[in-house]
């Protein structure tokens, strides 16, 4: 043990904070790297589309939920909600039709219903669990458990289908373009930078690092920490909503298992992105590169035939689990 | 043997000596924070470790203890070299380092932390009782009468601190290292605790004392070791060396001046009034006024109610009952906003739990509290730099460099930049609580002058401590709290120690307070 173990120890926690950093975009490049190694396919601009207009829906939703995270707090009711908000969405503009018909006014409202429940249905996540004084896990597992049912029930067990009068108003919202990029990408860029500006360049932001990072010491900041979290809640509400009305126009139905398992893979996204799981620390392009990383193995898994795609689930865990080993390497160094 | 110090440095008892470290180096990255620092522990001595923060006390006993490896040197235990894989290894040869930071899990019971790791089971389960009663039987041992059931989240910092012992006393330690253990107690537990140290003593247990509370050090300690930034400056018997002489050899100057001169004047305005103010369980009809450029201080035992009565004015505790006057004029005060509103900022005593946000660089803990100052909507940046700047030139925060994490720093840096933090929404009325915890006499003095400094510009400071030295050498009237009422204010010549223990033991009776005010 010399002085030059020690400072190359140093330099080791020197690449490992670099990797940190880096180290989401480095593997997705990598896979990238990888995918168009497997099959000549993969870079195609067709399948490259298909990659990003997928990922939109879960990295629209992990946006918020890095706001959630990075505060300290949790949401496993997006899958739910998402299902109950789309549910609402196909009811309220099959109703409207018979009377404002299959026009734009239509969609409107639709969206406009979809944006009311989701910033509701985030309030609610967020008040339940600071004036009730709730672990927001309790909490949101509840109305997970309550948006699902919600959504069943009004499918009355079966599948809610868009009018197909409308579907052709409203199709452009996902298979559309502008300027050749997918009407969901530019959606996804368009939120993962507000969220950017928004987590990192204000002062909410930061209000949401410190009390993630140390509620205490938010309170003794003059920092309303209930508001704030509660904010958090609504903005992931707001965000599924987003999700919502560019996923309805896709399959044109909703039914009691869609948006399964979203929530995971929101959370997956998020903490691949580099978020830490406890809190004040969050990585909105990290989140970004996430998501895009999640649909890239299921679609690299589809266009070989070395591993089956039905252990797509297998490897999004290991990956999972690889990516907080490595943030948790970084951290046990810090401390020394 | 052929130290210089070795040689001044005979130890005073004449019990075996049990541990030695010669030459000891030890760097993190490129700095190096000890320079071949010999150190000698003798059976039945009570051993000092002086210097002041940074000076590598804690790292050299770090590396005693097995938490560190040494860069380079020998450590000699009863006569063979040994090297620690870690603080197990230490542990089981009987050698254990209580922490500073209390290392207690908070949601397990005072008996279960005691037992944490080697519980007493009968067959496959755990015995429970036989624990209980030798968790009892420990404590009552250092006289303090805790609960084994209790959990640590609801005992006081000095509770845990007494468990924090017990717990060390259990695992039969015949070294103990303690990393400065009464920064967190009261007088009276401080006493306690050194009893209990003689008689460890007198049990031949070795025993090394990180201090620089400098009484403490002539209260309990045979020997003194003095660290100055990583070297050892000298080993001697404590029984020659006055207090003064420790302070220079710590400091490696005099420090001509250890508080400021007070200048208060005592018919300058009145800029806050408590009416009647309760907290229920916690506070009983307190009042006060508080002078425009005066520190007030507000003496008192743990458990006062000193702290409720300050957190239930600044809306971070409800009341009961109590109106607030600021320039003679009632305001609302509900939360820490209002207060900020109002003028008045708090600088909590817990500058890790509440204060500072450990994981974060100094930046956004500068400015949390004044964040709305930074921006609106967006944040700026270069504002932020710019206060930074200026908070580091004007509170001496000595800080490597701007990405350094705030937990790294040492107790000294973060309690100035805690100042900083609280100062950066520029309060009329600064209220605070132990400014200076933890920390060695050279930063103490500067915090004392930089609160000088507020009194100076005209701010007001309220002032809690623990520590009778700074509450004499600060307060131009202190306000001493019993039991959660105010039992006396004492003025001039009369802000003694033994009229504050008076007050605050409740020997004197309340009606004593118009008298005095």
């Amino acid at each position: 043990m010399g002085n030059s173990g020690r400072s190359a120890g140093r330099t080791a926690a020197g690449r490992f904070i670099d990797f940190k950093a880096m180290g989401p975009f480095m593997a997705l490049v990598a896979l990238f790297v990888l995918g168009a190694l497997i099959n000549d396919a993969f870079l195609s601009s067709g399948n490259l589309s298909n990659i990003f207009t997928r990922s939109a829906f879960i990295g629209i939703i992990a946006v918020g939920a890095t706001f959630v995270i990075t505060a300290g707090g949790i949401d496993l009711s997006v899958g739910s909600m998402a299902a109950f908000i789309s549910g609402a969405m196909i009811v309220v503009m099959n109703t409207l039709i018979a009377t404002l018909g299959a026009g734009v006014e239509t969609v409107l409202l639709g969206i406009a219903v979809s944006v009311v429940l989701g910033v509701a249905a985030g309030a609610i996540n967020g008040l339940v669990t600071t004036r009730g004084k709730i672990e927001a896990f309790i909490v949101t597992l509840g109305t997970m458990g309550i948006y699902r049912s919600l959504v069943t029930y009004m499918a009355d067990g079966g599948t809610l289908s868009l009018d197909f009068a409308i579907r052709d108003t409203y199709r452009p919202l996902y298979y559309g373009d502008i300027l050749g990029i997918p009407v969901p990408v530019v959606v996804f860029f368009a939120v993962a930078v507000g969220g950017y500006v928004l987590l990192n360049m204000t002062p909410f932001g930061r209000k949401c690092f410190a009390i993630g990072s140390n509620e205490q010491v938010a309170r003794y900041s003059a920092i309303h920490v209930d508001r704030i979290k509660t904010l958090t809640y609504v903005i992931q509400g707001l965000c599924v909503s987003i999700a919502t009305i560019i996923y309805v126009p896709r399959l044109g139905s909703a039914s009691s298992s869609t948006g399964v398992l979203w929530e995971l893979e929101a959370i997956a996204a998020v903490i691949i992105g580099g978020t830490m799981l406890k809190g004040g620390y969050g990585r909105i392009w990290g989140t970004v590169i996430g998501a895009i990383m999640l649909t890239t193995i299921g679609n690299i898994l589809n266009l070989t035939d070395v591993i089956s795609n039905y252990l797509n689930g297998a490897v999004q865990g290991l990956i999972i689990i690889v990516a907080v080993l490595l943030q948790r390497g970084d951290w046990r160094r810090k401390k020394n | 043997m052929k130290n210089a110090a070795k040689n001044a440095a005979e130890p005073v008892v004449s019990g075996q000596l049990r541990l030695s470290a010669r030459q000891i180096c030890k760097s993190f990255g490129a700095a190096q924070v000890l320079f071949d620092v010999p150190i000698d522990l003798y059976a039945g001595e009570v051993h000092a470790l002086l210097g002041e923060n940074g000076a590598g006390k804690s790292t050299l006993v770090k590396i005693l203890s097995g938490y560190h490896a040494p860069d380079s040197g020998e450590i000699v235990l009863d006569g063979s070299p040994v090297s620690f894989d870690s603080s197990e290894d230490g542990e089981a040869r009987g050698i254990i380092l209580i922490h500073q930071e209390l290392n207690l899990a908070d949601q397990l019971t005072v008996e279960e932390n005691i037992f944490l790791g080697r519980e007493m089971t009968r067959g496959w389960f755990l015995d429970k009782a036989a624990m209980r009663d030798e968790a009892a039987r420990l404590l009552a041992g250092l006289q303090c009468d805790i609960d084994p059931c209790t959990r640590i989240r609801d005992l006081p910092v000095s509770d845990r601190q007494m468990v924090e012992i017990a717990k060390a006393l259990s695992k039969q330690a015949d070294i103990l290292i303690l990393d400065e253990p009464t920064a967190v107690l009261t007088g009276r537990e401080v006493d306690i605790l050194f009893d209990q140290i003689r008689r460890l003593r007198e049990r031949g247990v070795a025993i090394l004392y990180i201090s620089h509370k400098l009484d403490e050090i002539k209260a309990i300690a045979d020997r003194v070791t003095v660290l100055r930034d990583g070297s050892h400056i000298t080993t001697q018997a404590v029984a020659g060396l006055e207090k003064d002489d420790m302070a220079r050899l710590m400091v490696g100057r005099d420090i001509a001046q250890m508080f400021p001169d007070q200048i208060a004047d005592p018919s300058a305005p009145v800029v806050l009034s408590v009416r009647n103010l309760s907290v229920p369980g916690q506070v009983y009809d307190a009042g006060f006024d508080l002078r425009r450029g005066e520190v007030l201080g507000f003496a008192g035992i743990v458990g006062a109610g000193r702290t409720a009565l300050m957190e239930a004015i600044i809306g971070l505790r409800p009341r009961s009952s109590g109106a607030i006057l600021r320039d003679g004029q009632p305001v609302v005060i509900d939360n820490l906003r209002d207060a900020g509103r109002c003028g008045i900022a708090y600088l909590t005593k817990d500058r890790k739990g509440s204060g500072l946000l450990l994981n974060m660089e100094m930046r956004p803990n500068l400015t949390l509290l004044a964040l709305d100052r930074f921006g609106r909507f967006l944040l700026n940046r270069k504002a932020e730099d710019a206060a930074l700047e200026k908070a580091i030139a004007a509170f001496d925060i000595r800080a490597a460099d701007r990405t350094t994490k705030v937990g790294d720093f040492s107790g000294g840096n973060q309690q100035k930049l805690l100042l900083a933090k609280v100062m950066e929404c520029n309060p009329d009325i600064v209220i605070i609580d132990e400014p200076t915890r933890g920390i060695d006499i050279g930063t103490k003095s500067q915090i004392y002058h930089f609160i000088g400094d507020l009194t100076a510009q005209g701010k007001s400071v309220i002032l809690l401590s623990s520590e009778m030295t700074e509450m004499l050498g600060l307060s131009d009237r202190i306000i001493v709290m019993a039991a959660g009422r105010i039992t006396g204010i004492l003025d001039g010549e009369d802000r003694t120690e033994h009229q504050i223990m008076r007050h605050a033991t409740g020997i004197s009776d309340n009606q004593g307070v118009s008298v005095h005010g």
